[in-house]
């Protein structure tokens, strides 16, 4: 089990999701999330205050998923999130001791697959609207 | 009261419209100056135009009425009018001779709510707000009534001399903007002032405002023709034009200077067009209104930006934009004024007498002579007596929740999604313990 943690231009987002969710990863949660890389500062002019922005808006999403959706995971990540730009974002990955589902008490790999899962992966698959 | 006075049913409705007007200015200011500064801090800021309405308002009806306006003279009114004794529905020859003289009350009554309200703009985010009640009492009483008087009060020196202030440019404008310096000094700068950036958490907000005040200064300036007649309209147009013509300057400005047009740089030029052309109102031409507009935005950006490099924390440019214009507009009033327009009025530099021009600037000298000196009495007392300002653990904490104890965007915080009901009767007050920690972590220089 890992727990993948992406961060990703927000307006990137979209394309992102749908991409995972064609992948048959339907779980995840989402964080506004302010990022430093190696992008260039933003200034902003408010009569006579200038503002330089160094940190840049990002969104972070978190996956836990079994070992044999890491790689589709990361691969969906990428395709969808790439431009080629500075700033494009990073994705971590991380061993993951445990997981719980709080509704059933089901643990690990039990645990970790949203029960809508395959319905939510083909209504994916059927809405071409978003792919690249 | 004179009997042979009679009543016109069509001057009585547009003074108390514009009564109504003006009044609107004051939620207008409160919206303008509350997007203008951090989360933390808009409802303070709100509050303390809000605030005037109630303190002054009373102030005004028991005593600030008739120490501004009651006749005789040259320095100050009277207490004949307390309570506004002997007002009523009837005419006054002096100021209301075609509508009742309770209705010139109340027009001039907002005028005196708003003008402290306008200095707020430069003390906001750390003034204790029990301590900032007190000095738009005395203030008014002790600045703005005597002020009033000389220039608009029968027997007041300054009207006397002929210096021609068609709708408050000196005891409105120049007042509330030489008070603010003072205010700013006497307060000193909020913390982190210069470190980090204080950027406007809400734009759209300071829009609202923004237009909220063009529409109610069509009743500051139009109003102040005291009558529904061509004087008024001329004023109104006078202010359409100026309005425009300080937001195009200001637009303008910035795209060449910068290469972007700024929603809050528009918002702000256009009241520092309506600022420039408040004295000059009934006594221009609509093209005179332009130029006016256009010279009061250049002068206020300039002046504006000059503040950003000084160690000034007039914090939402108070003297920039009302003090700044409201000095260019009470000079280009002896520069454009004309009888062509106005009968009642002067003529100016351009139409042949420059003698307009040197009342125009000494009436300028003296207000802003005054108003920086019994400003600074003002709060020299109170600092002495109260102390001004809220603690820095406040100041840090955010003044809504030291001042008021409540917060603008309640929720934004994950902890609002536990808050819990107070008992009846537990106390309200922050934890000291809470406050000394923050102040712990932030020493004052």
């Amino acid at each position: 089990m890992k727990l993948i943690t992406a961060i990703v231009r927000p307006e990137k987002l979209s394309e992102v999701k749908a991409a995972l969710f064609r992948a048959g990863v339907t779980g995840m949660t989402l964080s506004r999330v302010s990022g430093h890389g190696g992008e260039q500062e933003v200034v902003q002019r408010y009569r006579s205050e200038t503002v330089v922005l160094e940190f840049h808006e990002k969104v972070k999403i978190d996956i836990a998923v079994s070992a044999p959706f890491v790689e589709p995971t990361i691969q969906a990540i990428v395709s969808a999130a790439q431009t080629g730009e500075v700033g494009d974002g990073k994705i971590f990955v991380q061993d993951l001791e445990r997981v719980i589902r709080i509704r059933t008490g089901e643990a690990d790999n039990a645990a970790l697959t949203p029960v809508t899962a395959d319905e939510v992966q083909k209504a994916a698959l059927a809405d071409t609207a978003g792919v690249p | 009261m004179n009997p042979e006075l009679t009543i016109s049913a069509g001057n009585t409705a547009w003074v108390l419209i514009s009564a109504a007007l003006v009044f609107l200015m004051i939620p207008g200011l409160a919206l303008f100056y509350g997007g203008l500064v951090r989360t933390k801090g808009v409802l303070n800021t709100m509050m303390m135009s809000a605030a005037a309405l109630g303190v002054v308002g009373v102030q005004w009806i028991l005593f600030g009425y008739s120490l501004s306006f009651e006749p005789g003279g040259a320095w100050i009114g009277g207490f004949g009018w307390a309570g506004l004794a002997g007002i009523g529905s009837g005419a006054n020859s002096d100021y209301a001779p075609t509508f009742p003289h309770i209705a010139f009350v109340l027009f001039q009554g907002m005028f005196a709510v708003i003008t402290v309200a306008l200095i707020s703009g430069a003390v906001v985010e750390r003034m204790r707000f029990p301590v900032y009640l007190a000095f738009a009492v005395l203030w008014t009483t002790l600045v703005y009534d005597p002020l009033a008087h000389w220039v608009w009060g029968v027997g007041g020196w300054l009207r006397e001399l002929g210096a021609l202030d068609f709708a408050g440019g000196t005891v409105v404008h120049i007042a509330a903007g030489t008070s603010a310096v003072v205010a700013a000094l006497m307060l000193g700068a909020r913390r982190d002032f210069r470190k980090v950036a204080f950027v406007p958490h809400n734009v759209p907000t300071t829009l609202l405002g923004a237009g909220l005040l063009w529409f109610g200064w069509f009743g500051f300036n139009a109003g102040s023709a005291l009558a529904a007649n061509g004087l008024a309209a001329l004023a109104f147009a006078n202010t359409f034009a100026a309005g425009a013509s300080g937001l195009a300057t200001w637009m303008t400005l910035e795209l060449l200077r910068n290469g972007r047009s700024t929603a809050v740089g528009a918002a702000t030029g256009l009241v520092t067009g309506l600022v420039s052309i408040t004295p000059a109102a009934g006594y221009v031409t609509p093209v005179a209104a332009l130029a006016i507009g256009l010279i009061g935005a250049v002068a206020s950006q300039f002046a504006l930006e000059l503040r950003a490099r000084v160690r000034l924390d007039d914090s939402l440019d108070v003297f920039a934009c009302h003090g700044v214009a409201g000095i260019i507009g009470a000079i280009l009033t002896g520069v454009f004024a004309t009888t062509d327009v106005n009968p009642a009025g002067a003529n100016g530099l351009l139409y042949g007498d420059a003698s307009q021009l040197g009342v125009q600037l000494f009436a300028i000298a003296v207000t802003i002579a005054f108003s920086a000196v019994a400003t600074g009495g003002v709060l020299v007392v109170l600092k002495a007596v109260f102390g001004l300002r809220v603690s820095l653990a406040a100041e840090l904490h955010g003044i809504d929740l030291s001042e008021h104890g409540e917060e603008a965007y309640y929720g934004a915080d994950v902890g609002a999604l536990v808050g819990r009901r107070a008992p009846i009767g537990e106390s309200v007050l922050l934890p000291a313990t809470e406050i000394q920690s923050v102040a712990r972590l932030q020493p004052q220089e």
